[in-house]
């Protein structure tokens, strides 16, 4: 559907009040957004898609850690390159607003968190979550005495059926009684 | 480089990847939250390998998934917005088959929904401060956003109780027909003989002027502020009878059952979370974990600012349970030694605490006399006289947290049990001064009775009295808030920022402790709840200052502070936040309580005066309504009545009690269910996999394509690479599942 225009047609705009948890000046001001990152020869073209260093340069998504993961999990680019059309843009959003429900963001947050893509979440993809979240750099992470302390503590309250991993509905039975995740899971434009 | 399975598979000889794993019904109905095209293409190529079979079931679970997908609203599938499209065309062509009366009912529907999505958005965005607090989030995060969003809750919750007080007992004053001839005087029903101070003339010199604004005295007595005004019994409107008395005694007991169902509104939902939490430690790392990253943090310098407290929280915890270890392995005589030294130290403590309350009684007294003495001395004595409380409570509240921390560190306590502990300490600090303030009131008060000429001023109208100290409360601890903020702050700043002494390093920049700062404004709310009955513009002052406070908070802490190393949660902070208010509004009913129940209400002024006591309004209101109501209400205040309800709330309570048992029971049963069902599934995978090795050694030229797990995207390659045979085997196979 071409979101070409400066403006966005308004049948468009019913739609995707209807198929994403954005307000209607939500999906205005994501659409401003998104055409500002545009050059100026791709505002015409009929879908057009923002490779992922340009999306990357938002201030919402620019000190994130897991900048890279959101882009690749929402994007539907055949390559896999995590760029993102317009479409691809306001799921995000709607992933990430207030009115989402546990149930999407849980489930999307777990393919974030799930770096090797493989659908659950082991040792390594838990390894990689904490660095995200501690910083990149040697004196910012923890020892590997500590990470594995911290991983076996993880997994003891998550993985119910002891198989050394977490998968989704382990991971949204956390998440369901985790009080801060719905507070911090959230990107406001 | 796996299947789609439930369960990952290394490559150093565990469980093979199986697509059996896939055709498990548990794993099926996972799947329906997957991508739908995944499943399609799975299915293509099920068909393409023609095992009719395993056809029909897939065929089965397809449908049963569909129909799973069409109870639930098109946004909460979780596909992207071309798929969900898709979804809803084939919605809308199946509800065009319906009779259209359905079909309408469903327009209806989607309507309603819209509208109530546009007022919801139009009540949010009306919302004070949006703004604000959404830049305060970007930049702090979400522990520091739920102090403003407290502070903004208390601005609306005085405004209410403001417009309570103001609609039922100022808005009548006001429209008052008759002419005010009832004006407070210091003479007025008094019999003995005073002289009437010589400074208090018509000419009053500008400093007496500040003095009196500052203090609630003089030309302030004789306005709306302060409880003396309201000398009226009933106030003759044209077609009714107005009971002032009645309507201020209903008033103050309605502000604080007003406030008491707002907070606990409020507090519901932290309060569900935190029964949920069974254990000490509960879910503390997972939480923090995956829920630990803000994701609405927009500067970098915060992001870093996160990461480090991260980081340092984690250590903390694991640093937690390692000292946990250490202290379950301590032998008797190391216990014995530290009980000794924390009920010593606790013994320190209250000793400490008692100096203070003690201090705060004289302190209170000896204002009390200076302001009895018609000689003045000169205006900076007297305010400092006047405000001798304030200050003593202030420089109290100031020296014992310090004073706290410091000892706690002797104590060996885990770290999170101390800073809950040292709170706790703050919050009966705090608390409790107000109550040792208006103990010391009250025994002067109560030596009204006996004499009153000795002390005129308080015994003529003590609830004015008392209103004035509330009032010289408020006034002190927002102009202290002020004055720490300018003179202290943003001095600190400007040395850290200019100055590179060893003293600047090692003070660093203010951090903004949240839990000092939310014991400073429950503080004040609470006066303002005791102040309220006997200074009714009370609220409307607190209200300004609360605004004030947030302004001159956001530009101190955007400006001067960094964020705390050891970062307050959000849940627990509501939680929190609440609790402390609620203890507040507890603290603040005992003193109303006992001065509308016990305490002789002044004669010579206010509301109450031809009553004994406040409470004494009600009653006689009760004796003049009609005789069924009259019955009514007294079979409500019977014994009979009260032993019932008391009763029949006992036994709801231990039915509730025994169900949340039974649950939690009920729960750590399917929990061990689930982990033997998860080893029964694996002993029988693991004994399929070694009958299918066993086959294909003797079968070694089947050769069909294995499968590449598909990703989560709809544009995943068919690459099959499964060495596993089992399931592509030809019909004839006797292992043909």
């Amino acid at each position: 559907m071409g979101t070409t225009a400066s403006q966005l047609p308004k049948d468009s705009l019913s739609e995707y009040q209807e198929l994403t948890f954005l307000t209607k000046q939500e999906i205005l001001l994501a659409h401003r957004r998104f055409t500002e990152l545009l050059g100026r020869d791709e505002r015409n073209h009929p879908n057009p898609r923002v490779p992922m260093q340009v999306i990357l340069t938002l201030p919402e998504l620019k000190s994130n850690p897991f900048k890279t993961r959101i882009c690749q999990v929402f994007s539907t680019s055949e390559d896999k390159d995590g760029s993102l059309t317009f479409e691809d843009f306001l799921d995000l959003l709607s992933a990430f607003s207030d009115s989402a429900t546990l149930e999407i963001k849980s489930h999307y947050a777990f393919r974030i968190f799930d770096f090797d893509d493989d659908g659950t979440l082991d040792h390594s993809d838990l390894e990689k979550l904490v660095n995200c979240l501690t910083g990149e750099t040697e004196d910012t992470r923890l020892t590997s005495e500590e990470m594995r302390q911290l991983i076996n503590n993880i997994l003891d309250e998550s993985d119910i059926d002891k198989d050394g991993t977490v998968n989704l509905s382990e991971f949204q039975h956390v998440i369901s009684r985790s009080p801060d995740f719905v507070s911090s899971f959230k990107i406001v434009l | 480089m796996e299947d789609d399975s439930v369960f990952v598979i290394s490559a150093r000889g565990r469980l093979k990847s199986n697509p059996l794993l896939d055709q498990l019904p548990s794993y099926q109905s996972l799947l329906y939250r997957r991508k739908s095209s995944s499943i399609r293409r799975r299915e293509s190529s099920k068909g393409r390998l023609s095992i009719s079979g395993m056809f029909n079931t897939a065929n089965k679970l397809e449908e049963r998934r569909k129909s799973q997908m069409e109870q639930r609203a098109i946004r909460e599938l979780t596909l992207p917005i071309v798929e969900k499209r898709r979804h809803k065309d084939q919605r809308m062509e199946e509800r065009n088959d319906l009779i259209c009366c359905s079909q309408w009912r469903e327009d209806a529907r989607r309507h309603m929904k819209r509208l109530t999505d546009n007022a919801h958005v139009f009540l949010s965005s009306m919302k004070l401060w949006r703004s604000d607090i959404h830049q305060i989030e970007g930049m702090f995060g979400t522990g520091i956003l739920s102090y403003f969003s407290f502070l903004r809750f208390l601005v609306a919750l005085n405004l209410i109780i403001f417009l309570v007080m103001f609609c039922f007992v100022m808005l009548p004053m006001i429209l008052d027909p008759t002419p005010r001839n009832v004006i407070y005087n210091q003479h007025q029903g008094n019999v003995c003989r005073t002289n009437p101070r010589t400074t208090r003339g018509i000419l009053k010199n500008y400093h007496e002027h500040i003095v009196d604004l500052l203090s609630g005295d003089g030309i302030l007595e004789r306005t709306y502020l302060l409880y003396g005004f309201y000398t009226k019994d009933e106030i003759r409107f044209p077609q009714i009878i107005y009971k002032l008395p009645l309507a201020y005694l209903l008033a103050t007991l309605g502000y604080l059952l007003l406030s008491l169902l707002w907070i606990v509104k409020r507090s519901v939902a932290g309060f569900k979370r935190h029964l949920i939490k069974d254990e000490d430690r509960f879910q503390s790392f997972c939480n923090k974990i995956f829920a630990g990253w803000d994701f609405c943090t927009t500067s970098e310098s915060a992001a870093k600012q996160k990461r480090s407290s991260l980081l340092y929280e984690l250590k903390t915890d694991l640093e937690d349970e390692r000292i946990k270890q250490k202290m379950a392995d301590r032998t008797t005589q190391d216990k014995c030694r530290i009980y000794l030294l924390r009920v010593v130290l606790n013994m320190f403590v209250m000793g400490v605490l008692a100096a203070c309350f003690y201090s705060i009684y004289v302190a209170t007294a000896f204002s009390q006399k200076a302001e009895n003495r018609s000689k003045k001395v000169n205006f900076v004595v007297d305010l400092i006289h006047e405000y001798l409380p304030s200050i003593v409570i202030t420089v109290a509240n100031f020296i014992t947290p310090l004073l706290f921390s410091v000892i706690i560190n002797y104590e060996d306590y885990s770290p999170a049990f101390e800073i809950r502990f040292t709170l706790m300490r703050c919050v009966f600090m705090r608390l409790t001064s107000i109550a040792v303030l208006l103990f010391s009131l009250w025994t002067r008060i109560s030596e009204c009775g006996s004499d009153p000429c000795s002390n005129p001023k308080v015994c003529q109208c003590w609830e004015t009295r008392v209103g004035q100290e509330m009032y010289k409360l408020t006034v002190f601890d927002f102009i202290i808030i002020l004055a720490v903020t300018i003179f202290v702050e943003f001095p600190r700043k400007m040395l850290v920022d200019f100055c590179d002494c060893p003293l600047a390093k090692m003070l660093g920049l203010q951090e903004f402790g949240i839990p000092q700062n939310v014991l400073e404004i429950v503080y004040g709310q609470t006066i303002c709840w005791i102040g309220t009955f006997y200074c009714p513009m009370l609220p409307a002052i607190c209200t300004i200052k609360y605004f004030c406070i947030f302004y001159v908070k956001k530009l101190s802490l955007i400006k001067n502070c960094r964020p705390s190393t050891r970062p307050f949660r959000a849940s627990s902070s509501n939680f929190f936040f609440l609790g402390v208010l609620l203890i507040g509004l507890i603290l603040a009913c005992f003193p109303i309580s006992i001065s509308l129940a016990h305490i002789k209400s002044s004669q010579a002024c206010g509301p109450f005066s031809n009553y004994n006591t406040s409470w004494e309004a009600l009653p006689a209101a009760v004796e003049a309504l009609p005789q069924n109501g009259r019955n009514f209400i007294n079979f409500l205040a019977s014994e009979t009545f009260a032993v019932s309800f008391f009763v029949v709330t006992c036994l709801a309570m231990f039915y509730v009690i025994a169900l949340a048992r039974a649950h939690k029971k009920v729960i750590n049963q399917l929990r061990e269910k689930l982990v033997m069902e998860g080893k029964d599934k694996r002993f029988l995978i693991q004994k399929l996999c070694q009958a299918q090795s066993i086959l294909a050694a003797s079968e070694p030229q089947l050769n069909s394509p294995g499968r590449r797990s598909p990703s989560y995207h709809t544009s995943f390659s068919s690459n099959f690479n499964n060495s596993v045979v089992l399931a592509h085997s030809p019909p004839k196979s006797s292992t043909h599942v």
